[in-house]
């Protein structure tokens, strides 16, 4: 990998942890919800940047379901889900952002401590990435922490799974690596359905089956 | 390449898979339930022919002495589950909580879960391995919801984002584990085979190892119920079909931990890397002490038992983590006997709370008089769960605590206080459940006591009388795992 090369794909991972940071501070869903979305555009760079620079044409792949699934479905989906359930405007209550954003930058400095101290005789470029993507899943768990909105919660398991993503692509020759994304986006399909069905219970209080086969139907 | 052939893993994994798609499409549930459980018994089947005949290692599949025992013990309670939960289903149907749209679904599910099951204790990919894992979750969850009252919904909720957390960590670790063995093994499919790895244990990165297997070990150790990650795990067992529960407690758990072994052996053959054992150890230790005081202000039988559960695995993780030939032979002992002795629990309270209709321990009292057959059995799997002789868990706690004892003395003080304190808070239940002052309905109930009885059976067998080849099993592969 010539220097070009790595600084762009330094770039690209350090961006990942920037967004991530960004997510953080995000106290309305809407906005939250695209802040995620451009860090699936981001991660979808990152990865293809990679498959360009590994000569690894299947991770391309992985950079496509990142960017349709993450950037676009997901998002949308969860737009209007939000608007449905007239909760878009909402704000997040129980969110100190200092506090949150001091624990963030600590976690940051934490796994890039940790990671480098730890392979120290390992390649350059496998470390700092692998730095990154450590500092990605740590934010995103704190987010999951911080947070008391299903959404929210969503949002920050997807933006620890980026985290996984790119330590995945960054780890050269990886095996599973397509299988993995789309076990995940799988996963998170799953999720998104689950919330709606769950938003939908902390709304009526009671669960209705009707109600809920009414909505499926319209789903449908 | 044997994993494509004929063979008995064929079978495993084969049988549960078609089964699965077959009970998708079968509308006739009293049909569809006994297929469940012939196809359970076609795979145990398959299972016991893995003794006679093992195909050789694969890149994706292995049979070794370590996974066979976790297989033959996960398709026996597989099996004999499913005919509980044919007896279950039946009286579920009749009170309408499911309809046999759902039963369709489950029975699916049910055999997918079987066959994620046995996929993941037969992976010799630590990727497959994890997706294997993940599936098993994935079924579960589903099935956990399945009644879709508010407090179904929740438990699946919770146990969906905590499980997959968890499941998140351990992905982390094992891109970390090919990571520490790239340089060595070169990169492509190689550098996931757990055989390769173990070959080249001692020229991995240590300290890439050590980092891979602090979040292996969080991110299994939640699907395994150890503290502090423990919280999804009483109200998965309490709010989902108690058939699942049953699979929950017997089964998941055990696979889970399958999955930390192995990696305990991978870290145990790099001499550069820690120790693993004090870690499992502690959260074992960790997991014990909290189940044991938990125990105590419970308000339902099922999360009653979830939580003797957690208690339990926090054993059988601290057995493995003290390691040792004496201490693992009474960890593999102990996870058999807590299999089997739990499953058992499970089918009875699935039919005590039928017969009562309620799961509410205030409102469950004086069973040895309403239903004497259920009453005197759940008596029986308690004494045995809770460690009393003549019962095989009195046999393998007794390993565990002697085995501490001769290693690290101090440390069998919290074990034994543990033990104790959980012990009394069973008793104290189980006595006003059994004997109190009888309560609600008295019907007679039409259960299925065999497989309540053969897994007690059993139990009482094993601590009477160990059979020799058994033992010599057992020992065989407890000092492989060093």
């Amino acid at each position: 990998m010539g220097q070009t090369a790595f600084d762009v794909a330094h770039f690209l991972a350090g961006s990942l942890v920037l967004v991530s940071l960004m997510l953080l501070y995000q106290d309305r869903l809407s906005a939250l919800l695209n802040v995620f979305a451009f860090q699936a555009v981001v991660l979808a760079s990152s990865v293809s940047w990679q498959a360009y620079v590994q000569g690894a044409p299947h991770l391309y792949m992985t950079a496509a379901i990142a960017l349709v699934v993450k950037a676009i479905i997901i998002p949308v989906a969860l737009h209007r889900m939000i608007r449905r359930l007239g909760i878009h405007r909402q704000v997040e209550p129980a969110l100190n952002t200092g506090l949150t954003m001091i624990a963030g930058l600590g976690l940051v400095a934490l796994s890039i401590v940790v990671v480098l101290r730890v392979t120290g005789d390992a390649d350059i470029y496998a470390r700092e990435d692998l730095a990154f993507a450590l500092s990605v899943v740590l934010l995103g768990l704190l987010m999951m922490v911080t947070r008391r909105n299903a959404v929210s919660q969503v949002v920050g398991f997807m933006s620890l799974e980026n985290g996984l993503i790119l330590a995945a692509t960054g780890a050269k020759g990886m095996p599973f690596v397509v299988e993995i994304s789309v076990a995940f986006s799988v996963l998170v399909a799953f999720i998104v359905i689950g919330i709606f069905l769950f938003r939908i219970r902390e709304r009526f209080d009671t669960v209705d089956l009707e109600a809920l086969d009414d909505v499926r139907e319209s789903q449908r | 390449m044997g994993w494509i052939g004929l063979n008995g893993v064929t079978f495993i994994l084969g049988i549960p898979f078609a089964g699965a798609f077959l009970l998708l499409f079968m509308p006739s549930y009293r049909l569809s339930s006994r297929l469940n459980a012939l196809f359970t018994l076609l795979t145990f089947l398959a299972a016991l022919s893995l003794f006679v005949a093992r195909p050789a290692p694969g890149l994706y599949l292995l049979v070794d002495e370590l996974n066979i025992v976790f297989i033959v013990l996960n398709t026996f309670v597989g099996f004999t589950a499913s005919v509980f939960s044919a007896s279950y289903i039946a009286h579920e149907l009749e009170i309408r909580r499911l309809t046999p749209a759902h039963l369709r679904f489950y029975h699916a599910m049910y055999q997918i879960l079987l066959f994620s099951m046995n996929l993941a204790l037969l992976a010799n990919n630590i990727g497959l391995m994890w997706v294997a894992i993940e599936v098993a979750t994935l079924t579960t969850v589903l099935m956990v919801g399945i009644y879709r009252t508010p407090e179904a919904l929740e438990a699946a909720w919770k146990y969906f984002i905590l499980g997959s957390v968890g499941i998140a960590l351990a992905l982390f670790g094992t891109i970390l584990v090919y990571m520490a063995a790239r340089p060595v093994v070169g990169e492509g499919p190689n550098g996931m085979v757990w055989t390769v790895l173990m070959a080249h244990a001692a020229n991995l990165d240590p300290a890439l190892l050590n980092l891979a297997f602090v979040f292996l070990l969080l991110g299994y150790g939640t699907k395994v119920g150890l503290a502090p990650l423990h919280a999804w795990l009483p109200d998965a067992h309490a709010e989902g079909p108690t058939p699942i529960s049953a699979v929950l407690s017997g089964l998941l758990l055990n696979v889970a931990l399958h999955a930390i072994l192995r990696f305990k052996l991978l870290l145990a053959a790099s001499p550069g890397a820690i120790a693993p054992g004090p870690l499992m150890a502690t959260m074992g230790m960790v997991s014990l002490i909290f189940a044991a005081f938990m125990l105590y202000r419970r308000r339902d039988i099922k999360r009653m038992f979830a939580y003797s559960s957690i208690e339990h695995m926090g054993i059988i993780a601290f057995a493995f983590g003290m390691g040792g030939a004496l201490a693992n032979f009474a960890g593999l002992l102990h996870m058999t006997m807590h299999s089997l002795t739990k499953s058992a629990i499970f089918f009875g309270v699935g039919h005590i709370a039928q017969a009562k209709g309620t799961q509410k321990l205030a409102d469950l009292r004086g069973l040895t008089v309403t239903h004497p057959l259920l009453g005197w059995a759940l008596v029986a799997g308690v004494v045995a769960i809770a460690g009393l002789p003549p019962f095989g868990i009195f046999m393998s706690e007794f390993l565990v605590v002697s085995s501490t004892f001769a290693r690290a003395p101090l440390l069998a003080i919290p074990l034994i206080a543990g033990l104790l304190v959980a012990f009394g808070a069973l008793m104290l239940h189980v006595q006003r459940v059994a004997f109190g002052e009888p309560r609600g309905s008295s019907e007679p109930i039409k259960a299925s006591y065999l497989p309540m009885f053969a897994h007690l059976a059993l139990v009482l067998m094993a601590g009477i009388y160990l059979p020799a080849p058994l033992v010599a099993w057992f020992q065989h592969v407890a000092e492989l795992l060093g």
